[in-house]
């Protein structure tokens, strides 16, 4: 019977049925960072276990370091702790880890597919929500909570129920000036934030056979914004492209046999889907967020939802309590509203291609007056590549502070901060009330160009009209 | 490991009410920055809770009626966002033993169960029902019972709903997994060894 790739690695991965009805679940690929596992290592200690498969576990630092600050001690106390602790325990059980003094240092879902650990058909848990990134590659990868870190070290295996599978097309031609982000951005307004719940989304179609890889994660990336805990596209040539000789990539004859182990991963031609839903790449406009999650996003040429048209009393009840944290007013277009921060990084998008393109655009312009821009490569091999490729002094001469390797400003654990209301023009993928580090910071989120573009502007601005970018 | 079978929990109850309750409503991130989950509780929807100069906010968990409450009555999407298991720590250290709520988020609730907390679904006017006596009367008891899957409260019930491998795991004891991976080990061994990738 013809499968999809998410039952294909379920059974290769599945153990056994547990009593409750979930299945024990091998996780050939355990990431781990500083924040979620600490717990998990102290449970461990109590219950005398050690890890089962430390060289299946991988570690890095990126929520707490300062990207600003290069010695140590941090000089956050805490988050000295943290990365002490980290340290500790993965020399304690035989981890790997990816420090900042290896170079190869950076957020947890940039660092994986970089190094070739992430690979198409395998499992892949982490203790934070966006690990469904490395869906990008045909792995099924699912965020897991701390007890749950604690299994996977301590058997490599977790208690899981088997999800649903909903197969989205993207099918046409995106517009000139509309990417991935707007891409995940436009599926989210469309199905909502819970509508993935119990799910694991398929993106399919053109748009997506046309992507890059990074297109890819970013996409993957937000799939829990809509709701599903895994995202996935199925491998391709492209993929294999990607991870070709990357550190932990196969090499030799190895390559080759991996290479058709992956491609039988694929979704099989006619194989039964939980759930098909189609959206037309021409419906989809550069998006900006104007609420208090993902979800609450329009078009960049919208106006801001008025309560008085809401649907019914939930949604008005929803749109006025948006509205007043966000200070906007009903009906008001959004371009044109004033920024005071922009950030351009984190793991949706903090990849070579998100700053080479954003680079392509801001050479020879500045920043506006006022306006506090900050770029944050994903990993120190980003960084690395941007600075031999010049981009970092394309973005320092355009006036954005060019900063070290790490989370930043997405979550704001370190000193990257929104301070007081300040509206933040973002990158990343959450705009959520307090995100950003002020109990009353604003966030509108955006693709990486329309970032650049209301930097540039001082304001939520139209990438394609600032930048030029012709219509199709 | 013999853990507590879980199949009643009974409170007084707060309500908080609102869709979409995310992860960093119920635990700000800046509070996430510790190596243990001890004293979470404090920093429970912090910033909804208090204004940033410490002193309290209205907010219904600061009302010394709701204090001692062990239900947490809420909306639909519960706990989406993040992964971080600080979120039900926080509600759990708070003295939250069991949330009644419209839907929850995938994550949260995994991780919820695994705390012995349970989670269970209702619909919007039941909750209304069950907030409202606990408005007229806040020493009003709520109780989940999952056998049954109803919660009773002022001498009237709602049912409720809950995923099915969770109230196994919860009246049976076996809400925390790790006694019955680690008894699968062996044959976890046994697949890993079949997988190339893992293997190697």
């Amino acid at each position: 019977m013809p499968k999809t790739l998410f039952e294909k690695v379920w059974d290769a991965h599945a153990v056994r049925r547990l009593a409750n009805g979930q299945t024990q679940l091998l996780v050939g690929t355990h990431l781990i960072h500083e924040v979620t596992s600490p717990q998990a290592f102290g449970m461990l200690r109590d219950l005398g276990l050690k890890v089962a498969m430390p060289h299946r576990t991988f570690a890095t630092v990126d929520h707490i370091v300062p990207t600003d600050q290069v010695s140590e001690p941090f000089s956050d106390p805490m988050a000295d702790a943290m990365i002490k602790e980290l340290r500790r325990s993965c020399a304690e059980f035989g981890i790997t880890f990816f420090d900042r003094s290896t170079g190869k240092q950076g957020i947890v879902h940039v660092v994986g597919p970089e190094q070739g650990i992430t690979q198409p058909g395998t499992t892949i848990a982490c203790g934070d929500s966006h690990t469904s990134t490395h869906g990008a590659f045909g792995a099924i990868a699912f965020g897991i909570g701390t007890t749950q870190i604690r299994d996977v070290l301590a058997t490599q295996t977790m208690a899981l129920g088997r999800l649903k599978v909903r197969r989205i097309e993207v099918s046409g031609r995106l517009r000139p000036g509309v990417y991935a982000k707007d891409v995940i951005l436009h599926i989210i307004c469309t199905l909502g934030v819970n509508g993935g719940t119990g799910y694991a989304y398929e993106y399919a179609g053109e748009v997506f056979d046309r992507f890059s890889m990074e297109e890819r994660m970013t996409v993957c990336n937000m799939s829990i914004e809509g709701g599903a805990r895994a995202g996935y596209v199925n491998p391709d040539e492209k993929t294999f492209a990607y991870l070709k000789g990357r550190p932990y990539s196969p090499r030799g004859p190895e390559w080759d046999e991996a290479v058709a182990r992956w491609r039988g991963f694929a979704s099989d031609p006619g194989c039964a889907y939980d759930d098909d839903v189609r959206i037309d790449a021409a419906d989809i406009a550069p998006t900006v967020t104007w609420g208090i999650n993902p979800g609450q996003g329009i078009p960049i040429t919208g106006k801001v939802p008025d309560p008085a048209r809401a649907k019914g009393p939930d949604e008005r009840a929803s749109i006025e309590e948006a509205l007043a944290y966000m200070k906007l007013k009903p009906g008001a277009p959004i371009k044109g509203t004033k920024i005071d921060v922009a950030f351009l990084g984190s793991c949706t998008n903090g990849r070579l291609s998100d700053f080479q393109e954003v680079a392509r655009f801001i050479k020879g312009r500045r920043v506006a007056p006022g306006v506090k821009a900050i770029a944050v490569p994903g990993s120190q091999g980003v960084g690395l590549l941007c600075a031999e490729l010049g981009i970092d002094k394309i973005f320092r001469d355009a006036g954005f502070e060019w900063r070290n390797a790490g989370c930043s400003m997405c979550l704001a654990m370190n000193p990257d901060k929104l301070v007081g209301d300040q509206l933040c023009a973002s990158s990343s993928n959450r705009n959520f009330k307090g995100r950003q580090g002020s109990p009353t910071g604003r966030t509108i989120l955006m693709s990486p160009i329309m970032v650049a573009a209301a930097a540039v502007s001082g304001a939520v601005a139209d990438a394609r009209e600032v930048f030029g970018v012709k219509a199709g | 490991m013999a853990l507590e079978k879980i199949s009643r929990v009974a409170g007084r109850a707060v309500h908080v009410p609102g869709n979409d309750i995310d992860t960093d409503r119920i635990i700000p991130a800046r509070y996430l920055k510790c190596v243990t989950f001890d004293g979470l509780g404090e920093f429970l929807f912090r910033d909804v809770r208090k204004n940033p100069d410490g002193s309290d906010r209205p907010h219904p968990l600061n009302d010394p009626r709701r204090k001692g409450a062990s239900v947490l009555l809420t909306g639909a999407n519960f706990g989406c966002g993040s992964s971080r298991e600080h979120a039900p720590q926080a509600l759990y250290k708070h003295g939250i033993r069991a949330v009644i709520a419209e839907g929850f988020a995938e994550i949260f609730l995994g991780n919820s169960t695994t705390l012995g907390m349970p989670c269970v679904v209702a619909s919007r006017e039941d909750i209304s029902r069950i907030a409202a006596a606990v408005e007229a009367d806040p020493a009003t008891e709520v109780a989940v019972d999952l056998a049954a899957q109803r919660v009773s409260f002022a001498g009237k019930t709602a049912s409720v709903s809950i995923r099915e491998s969770a109230r196994d795991a919860l009246v049976n004891g076996r809400w925390d997994p790790i006694g019955e991976l680690l008894e699968g080990a062996p044959e976890a061994k046994r697949v890993a060894s079949r997988l190339r990738y893992i293997a190697a």
